[in-house]
């Protein structure tokens, strides 16, 4: 089964723990700037929102890039970009709908989310679960079960 | 290596700045932060210069652990003489501000002389520059924040700032960075004011790296961050209910201190706590708190998101206070909740967003509110000088007394010397809750003793954070000892003051140690940095750390006369509650203590503990 990333803001800190854990798996330093996922502070509103690539399906970025630097890994569904051969065009850039791949000037390359290769160190990393690996044909099921409950009026009656 | 091994030196009066190589010679003795920082303060700065005057010195330091993964990993400090205490002043802050200061490559930044005119410190990576800040001045924190970001245009900048209390004197004036994390303690804003910095912005971009063995650091945080998360108090409590868990504890050791410490039990503890804090308010349905949060790397997350309800007195008219901000933390809840008598949680947070905003310790203006109460009690406060009658008890009172320092007014100003000084003014010195001039925090040390001494002997006046004994005699942390008793206190109080200033010193938080001991802290320090960082080199440090600011101190006149209490807490017994009958028996622990120590009985360290400890 195809896993896929789950993220529930409900349970963020903002401690950005993920976002160190990304640079570090990738860069291998700390370094929040150099992180494919990112949590957002919506301060007035008192909300940590992380955000990351979802992997489409069809990827709007691989289908842009000229040169096919972003390719599919079977194995885990992440589409990934190959740096060597990436031209730092940034075609992807503009192409995804979500804004979740970004130039990294230090490189003069693409950067996305590439799932660790099928052990994504931002869930591991994160101390409340709001970062979770699961089934992605059951990423929904957690909250349906929540209103599932609600719909249940015997306990009422 | 941890460390960036580069500082940055302003000199504010020259408009200069230097980068410099970090003395290494000098981290493998002090660490980082507050025992580094001090140590390059200590070797600059007369011990006899004015605190407000361009001879002082500040310094932002973060440690080798700050902007790494390391939990807790977010912490920095400023250093500087204290203008309300005279003594060393060290204090520390999370948010995301002193990561962002390494991640820019730098272990601090020291801050000479005064500028002519204000300005602010902008710091890109590399790029450094003093810009005016005639725009910025007489802002708020919040305000000067906003601006800076639009001026900038980049929403990830850091900001650290002054806001009106600093500029307009008041002697416990923070620097607030992230808006709401604040160094808080020891009127440091106060010394930012004085020369002429208003802020400091930061971008850093270049990232924390170079670990001495970063597979062995990965590995060992990996299991330090589970202890924190199975712990009771760092995985329950703390992120549930915040510092705040401590409100009805500390109130049914009889501890917790109200009406300017004259009693030790408050009526109205459980409507000021964490616990009130989760309960929905008819208004609006809604929480006082909306979330916890967590500073940068952190995964305790004690911190508190709140709002204030927007049908309460203080902020009806006020819709820019009904967004959320940084709630109530314990200590502040105590000073403006508990020791004012005031049993109003809504009153209680406006007045922490406006410590916030405007950048002043609410320990601080909470008990020299609470005195002034007292003052006022007594008529030696008279009516004709406020607004509004100075009643313990009235969250109106309370709101008009922040306001008044907030804006600086002239009544504001009385309250902002603190209450040494406005005690002091009034002709009633013995009604300050302070030592060494600075005001106490929540815990009363005729319910729990060690704190007496813990207070009595720290090296920035009353405060909490430089020997928790509270862990052990309440809490049973790492050991339970009876909170009531006095014996081994001495050795207690030693051993939390110089586990905390290695824990400080290396850029983690205290509250780790709920769940830490150094063998859990030492692992990770070892990895990330070159040398031998065992619990017993860790403990040596944290030891010199201590020895060099009481050394600091003495030289700058603040000699073992002053580890003492308020006459109140010697004298006057506790009337109810598990310490009735108690006072704060120093005199049974601070021989020992200075024993202990090995200083002499005037509380001197010997030349004996000096060199075992090699201090010149």
């Amino acid at each position: 089964m195809q896993k896929s990333l789950h993220l529930n803001a409900d349970k963020c800190t903002g401690c950005l723990q993920c976002e160190m854990a990304c640079s570090y798996e990738h860069e291998g330093i700390f370094n929040p700037v150099k992180s494919s996922i990112k949590v957002f502070s919506f301060h007035d509103e008192g909300r940590f929102v992380p955000y990351t690539c979802t992997q489409c399906d069809e990827a709007w970025c691989m289908t842009a890039c000229p040169v096919d630097a972003i390719t599919l890994d079977a194995a885990t569904g992440a589409k990934v970009v190959n740096e060597s051969t990436c031209v730092g065009c940034k075609v992807c850039t503009i192409a995804c709908p979500f804004g979740t791949i970004n130039y990294n000037s230090s490189t003069g390359k693409v950067t996305k989310c590439d799932l660790c290769g099928g052990d994504p160190q931002c869930v591991d990393a994160c101390p409340t679960g709001a970062i979770t690996y699961v089934e992605a044909d059951a990423t929904g099921f957690e909250r349906m079960k929540k209103w599932a409950k609600a719909t249940d009026t015997a306990g009422a009656v | 290596m941890a460390w960036t091994k580069t500082i940055l030196r302003v000199n504010l009066t020259n408009g200069t700045i230097d980068k410099e190589p970090l003395n290494m010679e000098w981290a493998q003795d002090y660490l980082g932060q507050r025992g580094l920082a001090t140590k390059y303060f200590t070797e600059a700065v007369d011990p006899n210069v004015d605190a407000l005057s361009p001879e002082n010195t500040m310094i932002f330091a973060t440690g080798p652990l700050t902007g790494t993964m390391a939990s807790t990993g977010a912490r920095y400090s400023v250093i500087c003489k204290s203008p309300l205490t005279g003594a060393m002043a060290c204090s520390n802050s999370g948010g995301y501000f002193g990561a962002e200061l390494k991640s820019a490559g730098y272990d601090m930044v020291i801050f000479e002389g005064k500028s002519p005119s204000p300005v602010y410190l902008s710091i890109e990576n590399d790029n450094v520059e003093l810009v005016p800040a005639d725009d910025l001045w007489g802002k708020t924190v919040w305000e000067a924040d906003e601006m800076l970001h639009k001026k900038h245009q980049d929403p990830a900048l850091r900001v650290a700032a002054i806001g009106r209390s600093a500029e307009n004197g008041c002697l416990y004036a923070a620097v607030v960075n992230d808006l709401h994390r604040a160094a808080g303690r020891s009127g440091v804003g106060t010394v930012m004011a004085s020369k002429n910095l208003k802020a400091i912005t930061v971008r850093g971009t270049k990232g924390v790296g170079n670990l001495f063995d970063a597979k062995r650091f990965m590995t060992s945080v990996a299991e330090e961050k589970k202890v924190l998360a199975e712990n009771a108090v760092t995985g329950e409590g703390l992120p549930a209910l915040g510092t705040q868990v401590l409100m009805n504890v500390i109130n049914e050791v009889g501890a917790l201190p109200t009406r300017n410490m004259s009693e030790v039990q408050f009526a109205g503890a459980s409507k000021i706590g964490g616990e009130a804090m989760l309960v929905p308010r008819e208004s609006d349905g809604k929480a006082n708190l909306t979330t916890n949060a967590g500073c940068f790397g952190c995964t305790i997350a004690c911190g508190r998101i709140s709002t204030v309800d927007p049908t309460h007195f203080s902020v009806k008219d006020k819709p820019e206070y009904h967004k959320n901000s940084g709630g109530l933390e314990y200590e502040a809840a105590w000073a403006v909740g508990a020791d004012t008598c005031v049993d109003d949680l809504d009153a209680a947070t406006y007045v922490q967003f406006l410590c916030n905003e405007d950048g002043f310790d609410p320990i601080s203006f909470g008990s020299t509110v609470a005195a002034a109460m007292e003052l006022y009690e007594i008529g030696a406060i008279k009516p004709e000088e406020t607004a509004i009658p100075l009643d313990f008890g009235s969250a109106e009172a309370l709101v008009w007394c922040a306001e008044q320092v907030a804006q600086g007014t002239e009544f504001g100003k009385i309250l902002g010397m603190g209450s040494k000084r406005m005690c002091e003014h009034y002709g009633h010195p013995d009604l300050s809750m302070t030592v060494k001039g600075q005001e106490f925090p929540a815990y009363d040390p005729r319910g729990i003793q060690g704190m007496g001494l813990a207070y009595a002997t720290s090296n920035r006046g009353a405060c909490h954070l430089r020997g928790y004994t509270v862990s052990s005699e309440v809490l049973g942390i790492p050991v339970k000892t009876d909170p009531l008793h006095t014996e081994g206190k001495a050795d207690l109080v030693k051993a939390f003051q110089d586990a905390t200033a290695a824990v400080d010193s290396a850029g983690l938080c205290i509250f780790t140690t709920f769940a830490w001991g150094m063998d859990n802290i030492s692992p990770q320090v070892d990895a990330a940095c070159e040398g031998n960082w065992s619990v017993e080199k860790l403990l040596e440090v944290g030891e010199r750390i201590w020895n060099m600011e009481r050394d600091y101190n003495i030289k700058a006149g603040i000699t073992g006369e002053q580890d003492t209490l308020p006459k109140r807490l010697l004298k006057e017994a506790a009337k109810v509650g598990p310490a009735e009958g108690r006072v704060a028996d120093l005199d049974k622990m601070l021989p020992e203590y200075y024993s202990v120590r090995g200083w002499t009985p005037d509380g001197v360290p010997t030349d004996e503990t000096r060199s075992r400890l090699n201090l010149a």
